[in-house]
Order: structure tokens, then sequence, then C-alpha cells
């Protein structure tokens, strides 16, 4: 096949990339420029999108004996990545950018380049793994449970799902490290990189405030009872329970949590930590990663809502417009716009995005 | 299989190069040194710049041998600026190589200094008017006037002589990187008071240069230490590839007629077929006076990054304009400035023959084109969000 590799500068795209090249492949290598100007998302040594890592790409390409171009999808990854990121904060919610990134990006934008250039898909270093079974494509979790990466590529369709290549789904990251160096690629050592790559200080609140604004609002409790203040509802998450800033201690000494964000009126509601649990998930905008769950009946499966959260146990069912989940188990703290993900044991059903709870 | 079409980015090395650059290698002695092994050196190294000299010009001691064009440009614009404290202002075309553009910048950003632009005409050569209005107007305040013999990506010869007439006592440096041992150039005729030459445009090693400045005349040096280059430039002088440079510089020039009149014939031939290959293709470059081997074109609808791309995996090396840093792809200011929009700049191509381009390879990329053009048009209509 002829595949596109789209490389980091990092350890994991690199032997991914090599692998696909000793496969037999026709393999280019590919550095996407997520910025207009490099040196705006740098996060320095935890690696996205600096110019030390077009190099790094460039050089595990030149190692590996594969052509290296760079992708300018700086104008994408704004309009369809940061911009939407900003707006659901803005609405309230709490987005995952690597979920959209992956479903906006690597494979849309670079698939649909790839495919128009006459390629056949897209690799990456991503930690997952694809099965053909009778029903087509799938996806399962990594052999990697540290490492497993399906969370956050569940929002790619079965079109998406058939252009796309993770050869390193059935490895341990230890075993990549060390397959990096037996080839020679010097990107070996490098940290992995885990928070939000157009975010290079880290300080995700600092950096919606310097966004969004700081409009003073209030804290209240569930009975709407003011207990002071915040600059920026959306600095907050649910579930949160350091730095709320109130000094009328609650009734019962217990500790409050933030319950709710109201973005209309900048008002964030604290309460106890049983006011947080929610049984019943909606999602919307559902994505199916493979076969599609019969309309309307319930199935047994495991949710999921963060990218290193746990599988939960739960009934679904799904509507064609809404997947609802009902847990086993109440979960305590979920907000609105984070994505939710259905696995059937490993393997990876489709996700929605949280739209509301109970 | 690869088919060599950048010969302006780098020229492949010649035989003569090669054979000086091996010899001397094999010998042992710093040019400064007063010893006989020193001794023996330097007389291979002045050798070589007499040799230069005459197939330049200019006077042996006319010639201030750098690590590259980059740095004779630099040492050229930042020399010239300091040189004169009292002339802040710094003129040249908008269509320089960025080894010019970028030292004006920084000394915009960093000295005070102030950047004039000459605008391109839509013949691809300096407007001279402009220059003739900005020296009676603003001449006094003029440090240097900087404007390229010959045109990177379109090609163009400019009218230098003229420039000069029109600069009166302004000093007038030419950046000559892709002029030299491809067209006439002479210094002491045009009468610029400096000029750049690289090696490794005219089949020469990489990473040796000159700038050429007239006698008597002082600069203000970029690089400080053992003054070897007229107390212009330091650096222990690099004499295999400066001897070289001479040799390579020596073959192109003896070899320049007929070279220059098969490159031709290989551009027209090639620019023939392009359009009867891609109906709506557009030719940018200036196809008189101007270098033998340079073709510039837009194919609309595409970019150039993935036209260059679909080349490469055909085993055909071209360019387009320059990137940054990082790498990223940017529309050529070159194309700018001749007056193309952003996307037709984008969509654009160069292609530099060389002496070693045969007809053969010619037809071989003429056969590929219609269908890399398609590709790269299938990648330019889906690429985009939802
Ligand atoms: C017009 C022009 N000037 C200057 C340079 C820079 O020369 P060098 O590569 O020797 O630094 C080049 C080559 O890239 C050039 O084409």
């Amino acid at each position: 096949m002829k595949l596109i590799a789209a490389m980091s500068g990092g350890v994991d795209s690199a032997v991914a990339a090599a692998r696909a090249v000793e496969a037999g492949h026709e393999v280019i290598g590919v550095h996407l420029a997520l910025s207009s100007n490099p040196q705006k998302y740098r996060s320095g040594a935890r690696g996205c999108c600096t110019i030390e890592d077009s190099h790094d790409a460039r050089r595990a390409a030149d190692v590996i004996g594969i052509p290296f171009y760079i992708w300018d999808m700086a104008e994408e990854f704004h309009d369809g990545v940061v911009e939407n990121f900003l707006s659901e904060y803005a609405d309230g919610r709490t987005p995952n950018p690597c979920l959209r990134c992956n479903e906006k990006i690597k494979f849309a934008a670079v698939l649909d380049r790839a495919k128009g250039l006459g390629f056949d898909g897209v690799i990456t270093g991503h930690y997952a793994q694809m099965q053909e079974t009778s029903l087509g494509r799938v996806m399962h979790r990594a052999v990697d449970p540290g490492k497993d990466q399906s969370y956050v590529l569940a929002v790619l369709n079965t079109e998406q799902l058939a252009g796309a290549h993770f050869p390193l789904g059935d490895t341990v990251k230890d075993n990549v490290r060390i397959e990096a160096k037996r080839r020679g690629l010097y990107v070996a050592n490098k940290p992995d990189s885990h928070d939000i790559c157009f975010v290079p200080s880290g300080d995700n609140a600092g950096w919606l405030r310097d966004r969004l604004g700081s409009e003073v609002g209030s804290i209240v409790d569930e009975d709407g009872k003011k207990l002071g203040e915040h600059k920026g509802a959306y600095t907050y998450t649910i579930g949160q329970r350091r730095g709320l800033g109130i000094t009328v201690p609650a009734a019962g000494g217990e500790p409050r949590y933030v319950l709710k964000i109201e973005p209309k009126t900048n008002t964030v509601v604290v309460g106890s930590h049983e006011a947080l649990a929610v049984t019943k998930i909606v999602g919307d905008r559902p994505i199916w990663c493979g076969p599609e769950p019969t309309l309307n009946i319930e199935h047994r499966g495991f949710a999921q809502v963060r990218a290193h959260g746990s599988p939960l146990a739960c009934t679904y069912v799904q509507t064609g417009t809404e997947i609802k989940v009902d847990l086993d188990e109440p979960l305590f703290g979920l907000a609105a716009g984070q994505g939710l993900v259905i696995y059937d044991g490993d393997r990876v059903v489709g996700s929605a995005t949280v739209a509301r709870t109970e | 299989m690869t088919i060599y079409l950048d010969h302006a980015a780098t020229a492949p090395i010649n035989d003569a190069a090669i054979d000086a650059l091996n010899t001397q290698m094999r010998k042992v002695g710093n040019a400064s040194s007063v010893h006989n092994p020193g001794r023996a050196v330097r007389k291979d190294v002045e050798d070589a710049r007499h040799k230069l000299s005459e197939l330049v010009g200019a006077n042996p001691s006319e010639i201030i041998f750098t690590g590259s064009g980059t740095e004779a440009n630099n040492l050229a614009i930042k020399g010239f600026f300091w040189q004169a404290p009292k002339r802040n202002l710094i003129v040249t075309s908008a269509f320089e190589h960025h080894a010019i553009l970028d030292p004006v910048q920084w000394l915009v950003e960093h000295e005070g200094a102030e950047q004039i632009l000459i605008p391109i005409t839509k013949a691809g050569v300096i407007d001279l008017d402009f220059l003739g209005n900005i020296v009676a107007t603003r001449g006094s305040d003029i440090a240097v006037i900087s404007v390229m013999h010959s045109n990177n990506e379109l090609g163009s010869i400019q009218p230098i002589a003229e420039v000069v007439r029109i600069a009166g006592d302004i000093p007038v440096h030419t950046d000559a990187v892709q002029s030299f041992g491809k067209v006439e150039f002479d210094f002491a005729a045009l009468g610029v008071t400096a000029a750049t030459i690289s090696a490794h445009k005219v089949g020469g090693p990489l990473g040796i240069a000159a700038l050429i400045l007239q006698r008597g005349l002082d600069l203000t040096p970029i690089l400080h230490g053992g003054g070897q280059e007229r107390e212009i430039r330091s650096g222990t002088l690099n004499a295999p590839s400066i001897v070289a440079f001479a040799a390579a510089a020596e073959y192109a020039i003896t070899n320049m007629k007929v070279n220059f009149a098969k490159i031709r014939e290989l551009r027209d031939y090639f620019i023939a077929g392009l359009k009867s290959a891609v109906s709506d293709v557009s030719i940018n470059s200036v196809l008189d006076p101007a270098l033998p081997g340079i073709v510039n074109a837009t194919f609309p609808g595409t970019e150039s990054d993935a036209l260059l791309l679909l080349l490469d995996t055909e085993g055909i090396s071209a360019s387009a304009g320059s990137a940054c840093s990082a790498g990223v792809p940017r529309p050529s200011h070159v194309l700018v400035a001749l007056g193309l929009s952003e996307s037709d700049a984008d969509a654009s191509l160069r292609i530099s023959i060389g002496t070693t381009n045969t007809k053969a390879e010619i037809d071989q990329v003429l056969a590929v084109m219609p269908s890399v053009v398609e590709r790269a048009r299938n990648a330019f209509v889906v690429s985009g969000l939802d």
C-alpha cells in the first residue's frame, strides 16, 4: 500500500513508520505544522509543535530512509480544534481537543489529502489494535493498558477506520523504546507528551482567561446562596474541589465540589460529593467505530468518559441521534462536552459527546 | 532513478573541482603561516584568487573569500550600513534572496535602519523609475543599494548598469550568485561597488563564496579574528575549497556559451511541452534576457507542496518558494512581488535545468506531468474542514 506516516517527532510515530516500511508499504513521512507561528505553541521538551520536533521528525524519516514533508495544517487546526476548544468552554462544557484533532485533522484533513494524492491511508504511532472481522474492520484496545489510546480514536467512523493504520497496538511502550534504539532512531529518549499542545505553559485556566476574559461571577450553593466569587466560570471543571476560594464553610464541614457551570449567568454551583453522582448519561453526535449496534434495544457494555479513566459497566441504547447510558454504579463528576466512549469488552463500539447527565 | 531539476538550488560538483579539492586536501599548511608548508598553501590560494579575479573581471585584491553566499550578502548589507553612520536607508529590490532581505530586516529591527523595496514590473525586472525617484529625493540617506544580478526564481537579468548610473556615488551591491558562470558577468565593466558569488551554484564545493569589493573601500566586519581577508573577513582560509572554486568557475566559464545554448534549448522544449501537457499552466519565468535554465510555472488549483511530493515520488527533483525555519511551505515572495496572488504563488513550481540534463529526462517529466497535476488538484479539492 501507499501510506502517509504522520510523524510528530516522537518515538512512537517514528517506529510506526519504520514498521510500515519493513512490512513492504511505500511510505512517506509527513509532519503536521499545526501553528502558523511554531513558537506560539511551543511546549519545550514535552514535545509537540516546535521547530525542534519537526527537525526530529525529519531526522527520523532520513534514518528510516523515506521522503519527508511538512504539511501546513495550521488553519485547519485553528478552526477545527482551537476555536472549538474555546467555544466549548465558553458554553460551559469541557471538550477533549485530542479527540477533536483525531476526528477533524489527523483522520480527516490529512487522510483526505493523502487520498487525493493517490495514497491509501495514514499511519500514526497511536496505541490501538485493528482487527479484520466478517463485519468489517474493528478497533480494540492496545495490549499495553498504560498506553492504550483507543479512547481518543473512538471518534473515527468506519470510513476513517479503513484508512487508519496503527502498527504499535500490539507492543508495549518499553519495547517500542528498545526497538527505536535498535533502529537507530535517536528520538528514543524523549518524554511522552500529555498536555494540550496548544497551551504551552500547561496553565489551562490562565490560557482560557486570556482569551475569554475574566469577568467576576458568583459561586453559589445548590439553593442559590452566594458563597464567594470567581474570575471566569469556565476555568472550573465539574468535580473540582481545590482552589474554589470559598470562605463560608459548609454546614456539616464536609468538602464542596463544583457541580455545575452556568455560562449564561457566569455562575459556578457547588455542593456535596453525593450531588456529583451520575448514573444516566446522554451523549449526542454518535459515531460508530465499526458495526452499528441495533437501534432502540438495550445492549450491555462499558462506558469510558476520560482518556485514562476506567471502563464502567453499563447498559446502553442508541436511538440514531443519541446514546443513552445507564451505569451499574454511579460515577462522580462528569461534564458536558467530554467524550463518551462505549466498549464491548476490549472492542470500541463507538463514541458520543456528553450532552447531559442525571 | 533521479531526474535532477533543481540546479538553481545547488549544481552537481564538476570533475575539475573534485580533482582540485582532492589534491589540495592532501596538503598541510595554514595560508597565514610563514613556514614553507604555509607559504606553499598561500601560493595555491593566491593563484586561485588570481584566476577567479580574471574570470569575474576584478582585481585579485578585490576578492574576499567567505563561507557562503549568505555570509557575503550579510557582510555587504551590514558592512555598508555600519560604515555609513549618517545614512540609515537601505534600498533593495522586492524579490531579493532571503540572504539579502533578512539581514536588512534585522537591521531595521535592531539598528534603526529603514528599508525601501524597489517594486518589480510585470516583465520581472526592477522599476528603474521608482529607484530614480528614491535616489533623487532620499539619495543622501542611502547607505547601500542592493539589486540581484539575476533572480533565482524567475531567471530575469536585472539592469545593473542602469542601477549603477542612477546611484551615482551611492554604493551598489549585486548578488550575482545565480549569474556567475552561467551568463556574462564582469565586475569592473558593470561598475558595481560590490558583488556576491558562490561556488556551489557553478559546479564548485558547498560552503565557499566571495564578496567582491572595490579596492580601497572598507567595510565593517561581521566576523572578527585573524583579519585574513583585508581585515574585513576573518577565519583561516579554506584552501581546498578556494582552489576548487576557481577550478569549477574556470570550467564553467570556458564552457559557458555551449552550455547556455544547450540549456536554453532544453528549457524552451520543456516550456512548449508543458503548455501542451497542462493546458492552463502559466509561465512566470522570464525568457530573455535571462538565465538559461529557469522555468517557473503556476498550476492553478494545486498546492506546490503536493506537486513537489508527487514529483519526488516519480524521482523528479524540483522546488518551490522558500520554507520557514520549521519547514512550513510559504508562498514565494518573488512571485508575490511579480504580482501573483498568494494562492497562485502557492500553486507554482520552479524547475531549474542544468548542464547534466538531457532531452530524454525532459520527456519523462512531461509524461508524468498531467497525472501529477491531476492528483495535486484532487488533494487540493478535498483538503480543508467540512
Ligand atoms: C540569489 C542567491 N543569493 C544567495 C544565495 C545563498 O548562497 P549560499 O547558498 O552560498 O549561502 C543563493 C542560494 O541559495 C541565491 O540563489
